[in-house]
Formats: C-alpha cells, sequence, structure tokens
C-alpha cells in the first residue's frame, strides 16, 4: 500500500512539475529586460544584439524555444548559461554543497531550540517561561534576517573576533574552518525558524497535555520527562514535523539574503544574479530544482507522520 | 655507523634547523566592483573583463600617468618618412604563459581581432591598407593615408583594450568567445580556480619580463609584488567593508561613498584615489522622437542643468567630485570649456525660452530611471526636477539597470516602450577624444542607442582622426564640443571619483584609469 502511495504522488509531481516550468518559462520572458542586450554590452550595435539573440535561440517562436528546452530537460539537459558559458547542471553543482550545508546547520539549530523551547512553555504554560518564550518568538518573527546578521556580524566578528565575518568552507577544506563560517550565518537564519517551531511545538503539546492518556500516566506515577517525551511529543509531533518540513523547503529556496549578507556562493546568489542579468536557462533550471525539492520534502514529510502515528496509513 | 658518517649526519641536522624556511606566498584578497562572469575582454566591453586583461595580457602600447602613449610590449615603432609605414619590433624575452615566445604573427591576429569588435579599431582599420608579417619579432602596419590614430588605439587604455593573444586564440571569431586563457602579462588566470560568483584567481607569471623603466600609469615596468591575486565576490557593500575591516580581505577596488567615513575611521584602513581622472555623468538624448528631434529643445536642457546638483545628489562629498565644463575629462590633455562657459549653469528663464522658440508642444519627457546602481540612482530624480524647473513636462519611469539596457536600444516611440533620455557615466579613460567617446558617434543608424546624426560632427571626427599634429588636435575636440552645444548628442554631467579601500599594509597601488595589480606589494600575510 505504501509503494502504491509512494508510486502515486511521485507520478503526481510530473504534472506539478510541467505547471511550474510552464509557469517560469513564461514569466522570464514576459518580464522585461533582453539578456542579448546585457550580454552585448554598452557599445554594442542593434546588429550586435540581434547576432547574439540569434546565437542563444531567443529569436525563434516562444512555443519553439519551450519546446526545445523541455525535450532538453527530459534527457537531463538543464541548458547552459548565457552568461558563465557552462552547463547549468556544472554551475548548481559547484553551489549546492553551500547552500545544503547552510539550510542543514540552520534546521539542526532550530530544531535543537525549539522543540525544547516549545515543550517547556507548555508545560510551564502561563508561567513567564512560558511569556519569555512567546515575547521572543514575535521577536524572530519580526526582526528582519539581515539586521540579525549584521548585529551577529558586529559583535562576533568585528568586536569579538571569535569568528570571521563573511564566506564560505568547503568541507573537504576541513571541518574546522567549515563549521566556523556557518556558525553565524546559521544562527541569523534560524532564529525565524526557532519562532516558528517553538509556537508550533508549544500549542501541539499544550492540546495533547489535556488528553486522558496524559492524565493517565501521569496517575501512574511516571515522571514529568518521561511523560513529555514518551506520550506528549510523540502524539504532538504530526504538526511539528509538518512546519518543520515546510521551514526546511522555504529554507532552500530563502537564503538568498543570508547568502548576500554572509557572502556565500550557494544557489540563493546564483538565482539572484542569474534573475538580475536574466539569464534564463539557470533562473529556469534552478526554480524547477527548487519546487522539486519541495515537492519532494512534503512527500517525505507525508511519509513520516506513519512513523509517527501508527493510525496513519495510506 | 662510523664516526665520519655520524658527523656528516649531524652537519647535516645542524644545517637544515637553521635553513630558513620556504618563503611564505603572499596572497592580495582584492573585492572588485563586480564579479567576473566573462573572460573574454575583446567579445564584451564589461570593465571587470577588461581589468581581468590586464592581469593576463600585454599590450604593445599603453598610457601611462601623463596621458602619454608608450611602447610596452614594443621594443621600437617607427615610422616612415611619408607617414604611412609603421614598423613594429617587440621586445626580446616576451613569452606566452606556455612557455612560447610571442610573435609579430601572434600580434597581428590579436590586432585583427580586436579591432573587429571595437569602435576606435574599427576606425582605425579604415586607414589600414595592410598589415604584414616581416619576422617572428616584427610586423608593418601599411596605411592608406596618414593617420594620428594608430598608437591612440594601439594604446586605449579602456574597453576593448587591444590585448594580445597567441595566434590560435585570436583567430577566435570575435563574436565567440574564446576557451583559451593564454595570456602574456604579469599573472596567470588560474581557470581551474576560478568559480564565477565565488572568487577568481590569478598567479604571478614568474618569466614575464617587464620593462626596465619604472612603472608610470598603465605603461612601465609592470614587476607583480605579490605571488597570487583573489577577486573574491561579496555582493553586498556592508559585509566587504565589515571584511576589509576585520583583515579577511586586503582591498575593495569601489566601495560605496556612503561607507567611505566607516572606512576612514579604522586605524588598519587606508582610502586611496588610484583613478585620478574617475568619471563622468551623461545625460543622453534619444533624437529619435518628439520633441528631442528638434535640435533647439535639446539645446534648452543645456541651459536648464547644472552639475553640481547631480553631483551633490549621488557623491555628497565634494572631496570625490568635481564640476567639470568640458566633454573630455578635467586633468586629461584635451580637457576644454570652449563653447559651454555659460551653459550648465540652471538658467531655468534661458531655457523656457529657447521651448517657447522651439514650439514645445508639452510632449513628456520619457526619462528612463535606473535604481539598482547606486552610483546612478539619484541622477535621474535630479535631472526630472531640473528639466521641470526648465519649462518641460517630465515622465520618470523607474526600472532596473538590465531592462533600461534593453530599452534603450529599441528606437520604438516613447509612448510605445522607447525612450526619451536617460542618465549613465563613463569611466575617464573611455572618453579622452572625440573618436574614442561613442556618445559623439553621429553617425545615425550607426550610432549607439540615442542615434544622432549630424554630418558636422562625423566630419570633425574624421578630421581628428586623420591629424598627425598633436597640437592640432586640441583644436578639432573645441570644436567638435562647440558643434556638440548646437546639435546635443549628449551632455556632461560632471567629474567624479571612487578611492579604493586598502589595508595599511598594502602598498605600491598605481595610479591609473584601471585597476591593476602590478607593482602591489603586501606587507606580511
Amino acid at each position: 500500500m505504501l509503494y502504491r502511495y509512494l508510486a502515486r504522488r511521485l507520478i503526481a509531481t510530473i504534472p506539478v512539475m510541467a505547471v511550474v516550468a510552464t509557469f517560469v518559462f513564461l514569466l522570464l520572458r514576459l518580464t522585461t529586460g533582453d539578456p542579448a542586450a546585457i550580454i552585448a554590452g554598452d557599445n554594442a550595435t542593434a546588429a550586435d544584439v540581434a547576432a547574439i539573440r540569434g546565437k542563444l535561440g531567443l529569436d525563434r517562436p516562444i512555443v519553439q524555444q519551450f519546446a526545445i528546452w523541455l525535450g532538453n530537460i527530459a534527457r537531463g539537459d538543464l541548458g547552459e548559461s548565457f552568461f558563465f558559458k557552462r552547463k547549468v547542471t556544472a554551475l548548481i553543482a559547484d553551489r549546492i554543497e553551500p547552500t545544503l550545508s547552510l539550510a542543514v546547520c540552520t534546521i539542526v539549530l532550530a530544531v535543537l531550540f525549539a522543540v525544547p523551547l516549545g515543550v517547556i512553555a507548555a508545560w510551564r504554560h502561563g508561567s513567564w517561561i512560558d511569556r519569555a518564550v512567546m515575547a521572543l518568538s514575535v521577536l524572530g518573527f519580526s526582526v528582519p534576517v539581515f539586521v540579525i546578521g549584521y548585529s551577529l556580524i558586529y559583535v562576533f566578528a568585528i568586536y569579538l573576533g571569535w569568528l570571521p565575518v563573511q564566506g564560505y568552507q568547503r568541507l573537504a577544506d576541513g571541518f574546522g574552518g567549515f563549521i566556523e563560517r556557518l556558525i553565524l550565518p546559521s544562527v541569523a537564519l534560524s532564529v525565524i525558524y526557532v519562532a516558528l517551531i517553538a509556537r508550533i511545538t508549544r500549542t501541539s503539546v499544550l492540546e495533547v497535555m489535556n488528553a486522558d492518556y496524559v492524565r493517565t500516566a501521569r496517575a501512574k506515577g511516571l515522571a514529568d520527562v518521561a511523560v513529555l517525551v514518551r506520550h506528549v511529543l510523540r502524539n504532538a509531533a504530526v504538526p511539528i514535523v509538518t512546519v518543520i518540513g515546510l521551514g526546511i523547503a522555504l529554507l532552500i529556496g530563502g537564503v538568498v539574503v543570508t547568502e548576500s549578507v554572509f557572502s556565500i556562493p550557494g544557489l540563493g546568489r546564483l538565482t539572484v544574479d542569474a534573475v538580475l542579468a536574466r539569464d534564463y536557462p539557470t533562473v529556469q533550471a534552478v526554480v524547477l530544482l527548487f519546487s522539486m525539492v519541495y515537492v519532494l520534502i512534503n512527500l517525505l514529510v507525508d511519509l513520516t507522520y506513519t512513523f509517527l502515528d501508527p493510525r496513519i496509513r495510506y | 655507523m662510523t664516526p665520519i658518517r655520524l658527523a656528516l649526519l649531524a652537519l647535516a641536522a645542524l644545517v637544515a634547523a637553521h635553513a630558513s624556511p620556504a618563503a611564505a606566498q603572499t596572497t592580495l584578497r582584492v573585492v572588485m566592483h563586480s564579479d567576473l562572469k566573462i573572460v573574454d575582454p575583446i567579445w564584451t566591453t564589461a570593465y571587470i573583463v577588461r581589468n581581468h586583461g590586464y592581469m593576463v595580457y600585454d599590450t604593445l602600447f599603453a598610457m601611462d600617468a601623463k596621458g602619454e602613449i608608450k611602447p610596452q610590449m614594443v621594443d621600437r615603432a617607427d615610422l616612415s618618412a611619408d607617414k604611412l609605414t609603421y614598423t613594429m619590433t617587440l621586445r626580446d624575452g616576451l613569452l606566452w604563459h606556455d612557455g612560447k615566445p610571442v610573435t609579430a604573427e601572434d600580434c597581428v591576429a590579436s590586432i585583427k581581432r580586436w579591432a573587429a569588435k571595437d569602435s576606435m579599431g574599427q576606425k582605425m582599420m579604415t586607414f589600414v591598407k595592410d598589415m604584414q608579417v616581416v619576422n617572428p619579432k616584427t610586423f608593418r602596419i601599411l596605411l592608406k593615408e596618414p593617420t594620428g590614430l594608430v598608437l591612440q588605439a594601439l594604446g586605449k587604455p579602456s574597453s576593448n583594450v587591444p590585448f594580445m593573444m597567441p595566434k590560435r586564440v585570436a583567430d577566435t571569431d570575435p563574436n565567440t568567445q574564446i576557451k583559451d586563457f593564454t595570456g602574456s602579462g604579469p599573472f596567470v588566470f588560474k581557470a581551474d580556480e576560478w568559480k564565477p560568483g565565488d572568487k577568481a584567481v590569478y598567479a604571478k607569471f614568474a618569466q614575464y619580463k617587464p620593462r626596465s623603466e619604472p612603472p608610470s600609469g598603465l605603461a612601465g615596468g609592470k614587476v607583480a609584488k605579490v605571488d597570487r591575486v583573489e577577486w573574491r565576490a561579496i555582493p553586498d557593500h556592508q559585509t566587504s567593508v565589515n571584511a576589509l575591516i576585520n583583515g579577511e580581505i586586503d582591498m575593495i577596488e569601489s566601495p560605496p561613498h556612503d561607507l567611505l567615513p566607516v572606512l576612514s575611521k579604522d586605524a588598519n584602513v587606508k582610502l586611496a584615489q588610484l583613478n585620478l581622472l574617475g568619471g563622468q555623468y551623461t545625460f543622453r538624448f534619444n533624437v529619435l522622437h518628439k520633441p528631442f528631434d528638434n535640435a533647439k529643445v535639446r539645446q534648452a536642457v543645456w541651459w536648464a542643468f547644472n552639475q553640481e546638483d547631480f553631483l551633490k545628489a549621488v557623491i555628497g562629498n565634494p572631496q570625490y567630485y568635481k564640476v567639470c565644463k568640458s566633454f573630455f575629462p578635467c586633468g586629461s590633455p584635451l580637457e576644454t570649456t570652449r563653447g559651454l562657459e555659460a551653459l550648465l549653469e540652471s538658467n531655468f528663464e534661458k531655457s523656457k525660452a529657447l521651448l517657447k522658440e522651439a514650439g514645445y508642444d508639452g510632449t513628456p519627457i520619457v526619462l528612463m530611471h535606473s535604481t539598482d546602481l547606486v552610483v546612478l540612482a539619484n541622477l535621474a530624480p535630479v535631472a526630472k526636477d531640473l528639466l521641470e524647473k526648465g519649462g518641460f513636462k517630465v515622465n520618470m519611469q523607474s526600472m532596473d539597470w538590465q531592462t533600461l539596457v534593453a530599452r534603450r536600444s529599441k528606437k520604438d516611440p516613447p509612448e510605445a516602450g522607447g525612450w526619451h533620455a536617460f542618465l549613465t557615466s563613463w569611466t575617464a579613460a573611455d572618453i579622452l577624444n572625440p573618436v574614442m567617446t561613442a556618445f559623439f558617434n553621429a553617425g545615425c543608424d550607426k550610432a549607439l542607442f540615442g542615434w544622432p546624426c549630424d554630418k558636422e560632427i562625423e566630419s570633425l571626427r574624421d578630421q581628428y582622426a586623420r591629424e598627425t599634429d598633436p597640437a592640432k588636435l586640441k583644436t578639432i575636440a573645441e570644436a567638435v564640443q562647440v558643434r556638440a552645444t548646437h546639435y546635443p548628442t549628449h551632455l556632461p554631467l560632471g567629474q567624479w571619483t571612487q578611492p579604493a579601500a586598502l589595508r595599511k599594509n598594502v602598498d605600491g597601488n598605481m595610479n591609473a584609469p584601471v585597476t591593476v595589480f602590478w607593482n602591489v606589494e603586501k606587507k606580511g600575510r
């Protein structure tokens, strides 16, 4: 049954991806700006621009361009960047490690802090701890990530000199440098996710804490920690995992500002640069990739439910 | 082990203990004004690619700090008595990065590829009958008629610079990007370490043979004093400033003016004016459509504008700008105020009077306003204000720079997606004379966007190209400037500079119109 569900969901991604592909293709061509003019440069004549447009295939009818692009996608060819003159797959491969590293560090940090905070807030519902956690989470939603980023840079990099201001070091070049450069951006980016996950955790745990089986567990004499971990958290997990899953999916696409502030050469910056330069193949490929990741993460989250709640079956 | 062997071992150990450690490599880490995405300086005019070219390639001639063209790769350049033949002999010991010698054949092929793309090169080639290789170190340029343009063109400092490449590379179609980055310049491009959007890396070319004279501007002895130069892409200005203060990078080529006070306060950072001529703001007309198809209406803009307002709005600090009522940058050989003395003083009454004479009917001027480039964003609002005070109606339309670039190539009527005017900036090295200044091209359809069409300006530019007497060049340049007050192609809106920011242990940066890295030293790591 599970395998059939999996197969159904995977097949269902095809029309979703087709809609995304069509949408991003058309949207790019409807926006103002001409990649041929950008490539040609300031001193180019109209003939120069036309020649480049021809070389890029942009003078073909839009339907033909779309068909060629779809055919290439089907063969696994995401095209060649107008500007970098490199295969888009190579560009993405170059940039995926920084983004994934940042996303994983962020979500690990967020979960490690947010879930316990949310549980404690619910357990001590109405107390100063609960109010403090709620107030901090409102702050976490409200302060833009670049403000947090600049503040962290000022305190920890410039004033204290503990951490670097910017940059990324690949894992292969040394774990110490890799982690050192990820600390500040991960902390900056995780603030909003800590706020979100903590609030959902608190709400979900509060709902479960008043359940009969929790009362029974307490009456049996189980320690508070055991009640929380074995009974409450497990039953409250479904909405928490949903939000974590959404968070991961949004993170992959939403690291742009952090990558710019901390100068991390990831997919977010690649996307911004490609959009500004009207690098159609790169933008199209990255948007498709992000959509695919989003769909797959949603699927993984749905599959996780079956482990968390035996009542959920597909 | 015998005593002798023991003694020898001990001696060896003693020597090893006192041997100096292998010299540490010096790496200069720089944030340039843009990220390097393209690496063919003939294919594109982008300044970052031009700067890359100066790292990796060399030129036959170069401009020194006084603005004079000096031999660089060339040892001797002889001009025949009839001024129709240049014989160029290369210096001894010039090598490509792959170890092969630079030959005359390489140079001829490189000139051809460059001239196919560059407007000054194209102009030069209209005078050229033939180019002949005489021997591996010597080639001739045979002219149809005398011209002063050859050395000026071959020594031009800015895009497209006539960089020399191996023949096998220079034979690439000029409309196709090169894939082989072999040059003969003081640095080698490390293509294997290049990560667009992250960093570009250059290593010192140990076999480079610099000229013996001291460096001056872009000319003279180019001695690479650091082992490695890394161009780091840090798109956020505040982050790059923080990185410089923290010692994570050594230099920022063009920090924004509003962050200069932050940098100047830091004890380990200094500001340095490297490009003393700087840049010039420019207002460009589209002469195809009403009302700017009427020269008198365009003349009114000369009277409505003043330079100070634009410079204050963008640069702010007078230390970094100068009012310069000359098309040719102040401080350059052709600087002149001839014809502009009374103009650019915001005489709004005179502007309105001219509009009335011209029969201006109130057609709104579609003024394109680029919003995302810090050095340009504030210009259009100032222009709008001054134009309106001068009697114009203005429809300012905001857009990002790339949209503006696409739209300015359109000849459609302004109300149907075209335009009347926009503002931009030129680096001084690109506008040193009327032939080099692309906006002076008044060849109608052959002109740049704006498409001015004026036989007199074109005739004067041709005269300039033909003239070999430097004293007469200035007279012709002045005539072009005066003509541009009657037939405005564009307006100069003042000169501005942008200092580089460096760590105090970095020294030797050249005063030149382009940021170059020979002669630069870094003390300590």
